[in-house]
């Protein structure tokens, strides 16, 4: 098997999908940090919050997709690169929103929670919304409500 | 680098982490209400993946393997500070305790973003961020509750002059403190305990509850070299269950 390009190996990756959001890759989520090709390909990845129990999960989805391509693989999960939401790519955040999930806001604007008070809400896109929850159904979402919508949803929290 | 003093200190952190996120878990369906029932779980899940991260660090510098080192050792063996121990009590205690500690937790990683031993200052600068959330969480209900009815005044009240004991003892010093210091590993137990008093200064000043002087407080020591309360024990027996009936058990 040929050494395959940096850019192929992103391709592929494309493929390995957050496994509580379905619909948002591993490369838009922001936590593939290097990747480098000798005689396999060495993957870096950081986990969104440290205690995400999804993490091996991702790891070895990343092993087996890539073996499917041919290519032996070896996963490295470290804190070099500390993942923050703001590495989440534009495809991302419109994946997200589609999904039902708010988008995370610039997280150097959050210092307060009073700056998380109206998120725009995935269905209606507008912001007469507030916070009931920082504290979601997983690490990193937090749960808002749409007082024009009179539903709950969901974000994706600044960090 | 002085490798005693490192696991020294990542030990007394990993500890407090573990045993503070196992209380959190003792809310999972017991809050006073659904958004505290998740509040807690979810600080619970964050807390036992930081201390699963910092015992990774110690494998690293030779130690067993977290699963091991998190469910074998006896109470003696833990560092924890006796705050984290104690029974969650009702919702009052756990409040203040939540906000007590966590103001101190989250102060220790901002400083050790600056440690001169890079795999701790990389993992605390994530950490750091995690932990907004966390001390946000105390806050606003330390303010809103500390302001709200005599009922709910009065409990905090009493609750807070029963913790601060303790609290203070989460600063016991440690024999490596001054290589710690000098290897620039850790600013120092010091240092943090005063950052922390203005802290908790700043924040109680916002609500009707009163700060006894500092000096009149008796710290309750021991925790970090492993004398602890009767209540550790059952809470370690109680983690270790399943792995105690079943050890080749997955989960």
């Amino acid at each position: 098997m040929s050494k395959p390009s940096l850019e192929k190996v992103y391709q592929w990756l494309e493929e390995v999908k957050d496994p509580e959001i379905p619909v948002l890759s591993l490369v838009d989520l922001g936590v593939i940090t290097n990747v480098t090709i000798s005689d396999k390909v060495r993957i870096e990845m950081t986990p969104t919050f440290v205690g995400c129990p999804a993490i091996d999960y991702m790891k070895n989805d990343i092993i087996e997709t890539l073996n499917k391509h041919g290519q032996e693989a070896e996963v490295d999960i470290n804190f070099k690169k500390s993942w923050s939401s703001d590495l989440i790519s534009e495809k991302g955040k419109i994946a997200l929103k589609k999904f039902g999930l708010a988008p995370p806001p610039d997280s150097k604007l959050f210092t307060d929670l009073e700056i998380l008070e109206n998120a725009e809400c995935p269905r209606c896109s507008k912001t007469n919304t507030e916070l009931r929850n920082p504290f979601g159904p997983t690490l990193c979402r937090a749960i808002f409500y749409c007082n024009d919508c009179k539903e709950a949803f969901e974000q994706f929290k600044p960090v | 680098m002085n490798n005693e003093a490192l696991k020294e200190l990542l030990y007394k952190m990993a500890d407090d982490q573990l045993i503070l996120g196992h209380r959190n878990s003792e809310w999972t369906g017991f809050g006073p209400l659904l958004e505290e029932d998740i509040a807690f779980s979810s600080m619970a899940q964050d807390k036992v993946g930081h201390s699963l991260a910092l015992y990774t660090i110690l494998q690293e510098l030779g130690e067993q393997d977290p699963d091991t080192v998190a469910f074998t050792r006896n109470a003696e063996q833990f560092h924890n500070s006796l705050l984290t121990e104690l029974p969650n009590g009702e919702y009052d205690f756990s409040l203040i305790r939540h906000f007590l500690y966590d103001t101190a937790e989250a102060l220790r990683f901002e400083m050790l973003t600056q440690s001169s031993f890079e795999p701790l200052a990389q993992l605390s600068a994530k950490i750091r961020g995690e932990l907004r959330y966390h001390t946000m969480h105390a806050n606003t209900w330390i303010k809103q509750l500390g302001s709200a009815t005599t009922e709910s005044i009065t409990r905090l009240q009493k609750s807070l002059e029963y913790a601060l004991p303790y609290a203070l003892g989460m600063f016991e010093k440690s024999p490596f403190e001054n290589a710690l210091i000098s290897e620039g590993i850790f600013a120092g137990e010091q240092v943090l305990e005063d950052k922390w008093k203005r802290k908790v200064e700043e924040v109680l000043a916002q609500t009707q509850l009163q700060l006894p002087a500092w000096d009149t407080i008796t710290p309750h020591l021991g925790g970090r070299v492993g004398k602890h309360t009767e209540h550790l024990q059952p809470l370690l027996d109680e983690m270790s269950e399943v792995l105690r009936i079943d050890p080749t058990a997955e989960w």
